[in-house]
């Protein structure tokens, strides 16, 4: 009887001690990933502080000019950043036209259509594309795409679209237009491994309705697939876009490097990224240098700002529909 | 419509079965059948999941199949409209006669045969970025249905045979997903019943709702019955009983027994047959 008493206490003491330890473990799991969610926004802010402590002078002198005007003459001192602002803008515009179909269209023949032994290795040539470094990436674009470029497709464009002021004016071969192509195919892979993991987790059941009613292959792709993933697919362009404006060395080595803006896509352009990579060497008196900070501010700016305004055209999209679907 | 033709049904008696007792066609001695399976076995890879079943779906009634899960019934309702297939490298042997025409010679589209054998399915699928009522015609819509007065009278008479149509009638603007389960399975049986089609397969239709959108849903299959063949694939043997005419029980890929449900549920010729239904065992 004692024995099984004591038993029975030790029993309930084990079960006490196992109560206590866990969830003290539950508090430590909550507060361990919070601060290391914390620990993203803190870095986050510090390096938006940084860029603006490093260019408190630039900003000081310069002012709001800085973001509107588009001399850069470091001899002179004159610093205005609106050409790379524009270059950035354009660069990455052009590569999201050109690699977001693309992407998509390979992330659905890749979940939808392609047999079945063809995807493996599709997805990992893809993924090889991914591994390219940006400054082999940049090479090709100078000794291989370029010259091409200049020989078929650029007069053809010239020829039929020269009506509009984007495909006008002589030649040269590193411009706007070539910048906007490398760009795109850097962010191809990202694009489509993201987008083919968002239509892979489009659940059987949709597919199979739409299926079931008849529709042929692309049929279900574009009102079961596609349509369910649309969220998803946004995301994934987000994603591209964020590299895109941030994308320096290979979009340096073949986008011209002239800051000007010029309607036509033939002419070279600078991006943000590339100003900093070019002449932070050169980079000798204080505001010269303190100026190149600023840019990387703007180029910091920029991103963020692109990234919020796609949530807030994606929360207008997701709204309106919902409003309209309530009406 | 163009690839498979329509032709009458054909009238022949049912082979290895005993007349049905009293329901559906009331008239003759032989009903008629909408589907005729003949020897019919599905592989997936180098499994056999359906091995060598005939049987005879009569129009115009409700056709339960029952078994032990993995015993093929899900197998064999898609086999009816080629949804099996959208599992790679199935095989099939046999034939699947609809009214008379082979599903799957080699001239027949898939996509054809599932605009004339509609389906339902286990759990409610309508889609999410549609409307209740874009939901119900999307069906048109691919067939390239463009007149706007014929869409909106398929629609409401779609819902109406769903007996949906008084509950969502305002709202049909809203999202088909902002529907409770049972309504939503109801919005997917009218999305199936829009296209009509001239039979309507139900893999489990009730196995995710609750006792009264269960009661509704069978009510309705009793309703569509006059209208449509109907088969169903059910986990729940009451269900099976109250709602089909003819049932078939399928144990391990295999058909054991098909008849009459009165008879399958009262009076069952094969010993497998008798033990499923008394819960035995599957």
């Amino acid at each position: 009887m004692a024995v099984a008493a004591s038993m029975a206490v030790e029993e309930r003491s084990a079960q006490t001690r196992m109560a206590l330890p866990s969830r003290f473990g539950e508090k430590a799991f909550e507060w361990l990933t919070l601060a290391m969610a914390l620990a993203v926004v803190v870095l986050v802010i510090l390096i938006g502080w940084q860029l603006w402590h490093g260019s408190s002078l630039a900003i000081r002198k310069f002012g709001f000019h800085f973001l509107t005007t588009s001399t850069w003459d470091p001899v002179a001192e004159q610093f205005g950043a609106l050409p790379f602002i524009y270059g950035t803008l354009v660069s990455s515009l052009i590569a999201l036209l050109i690699a977001v179909p693309l992407s998509i269209a390979t992330a659905a023949y890749l979940t939808e259509l392609a047999p079945l032994w063809i995807r493996q290795p599709l997805v990992s040539l893809i993924e090889m594309l991914a591994a390219i470094p940006s400054v082999i990436l940049g090479l090709w674009g100078i000794f291989v795409m370029i010259p091409w470029l200049r020989e078929y497709p650029f007069p053809l464009l010239k020829r039929f679209l020269g009506w509009t002021p984007f495909f006008t004016g002589p030649i040269y071969g590193p411009s706007m237009l070539a910048g906007g192509i490398i760009i795109a195919i850097m962010i191809l892979p990202i694009i489509t491994s993201f987008s083919r993991e968002i239509l892979r987790s489009v659940p059987d059941l949709q597919r199979e309705a739409a299926y079931a009613l008849g529709a042929t292959r692309w049929e279900a792709t574009r009102i079961a697939v596609l349509s369910y993933a649309k969220k998803g697919l946004f995301g994934a362009v987000i994603l591209g876009l964020g590299r895109a404006l941030g994308e320096t060395m290979a979009v340096t080595m073949v986008i011209g490097n002239t800051p000007q803006i010029a309607a036509s896509l033939f002419q070279p352009g600078y991006t943000l990224a590339s100003v900093i990579a070019n002449e932070f060497t050169e980079a000798t008196t204080d505001i010269y240098l303190q100026a190149l900070f600023e840019i990387g501010l703007v180029l910091f700016g920029v991103t963020i700002l692109v990234n919020l305004l796609a949530q807030l055209l994606l929360r207008t999209i997701t709204t309106t529909s919902a409003t309209r679907a309530v009406q | 419509m163009d690839n498979l033709t329509m032709t009458t049904p054909e009238r022949t008696v049912m082979e290895d079965v005993d007349q049905p007792a009293e329901p559906p066609p009331a008239d003759e001695s032989a009903p008629a059948c909408t589907f005729r399976v003949k020897n019919l076995s599905i592989w997936y890879g180098e499994k056999r999941a359906i091995d060598n079943v005939t049987l005879d779906i009569v129009s115009n009634a409700v056709s339960a199949i029952i078994g032990p899960s993995g015993c093929g019934k899900s197998t064999f309702i898609r086999a009816l409209n080629r949804m099996h297939e959208l599992v790679p490298k199935t095989r099939v042997e046999g034939t699947v006669l609809l009214h008379g025409e082979d599903l799957y010679s080699n001239d027949v589209d898939p996509a054809i045969v599932r605009r004339r054998v509609g389906m339902v399915f286990q759990k409610s699928n309508p889609f999410p970025t549609m409307s209740i009522g874009e939901n119900v015609i999307v069906g048109l819509r691919l067939n390239g249905v463009r007149d706007r007065k014929f869409l909106n009278e398929r629609l409401e008479k779609s819902l109406r045979m769903a007996a949906l149509w008084d509950e969502v009638k305002d709202d049909l603007h809203k999202p088909g997903t902002s529907l409770s389960g049972g309504q939503q399975q109801r919005l997917c049986i009218a999305r199936a019943l829009a296209v009509e089609p001239e039979v309507l397969l139900m893999d489990e239709p009730c196995s995710a709702l609750d006792p009264i959108a269960t009661a509704k849903i069978e009510e309705l299959i009793y309703e569509l019955k006059a209208k449509y063949t109907i088969v169903t694939v059910t986990h729940n043997m009451q269900q099976a009983g109250r709602i089909s005419d003819y049932t078939a029980f399928f144990y391990l890929g295999r058909l054991i027994e098909f008849g009459p449900t009165t008879k399958i549920f009262t009076n069952p010729s094969e010993r497998q047959t008798e033990d499923y239904i008394t819960g035995r065992f599957g």
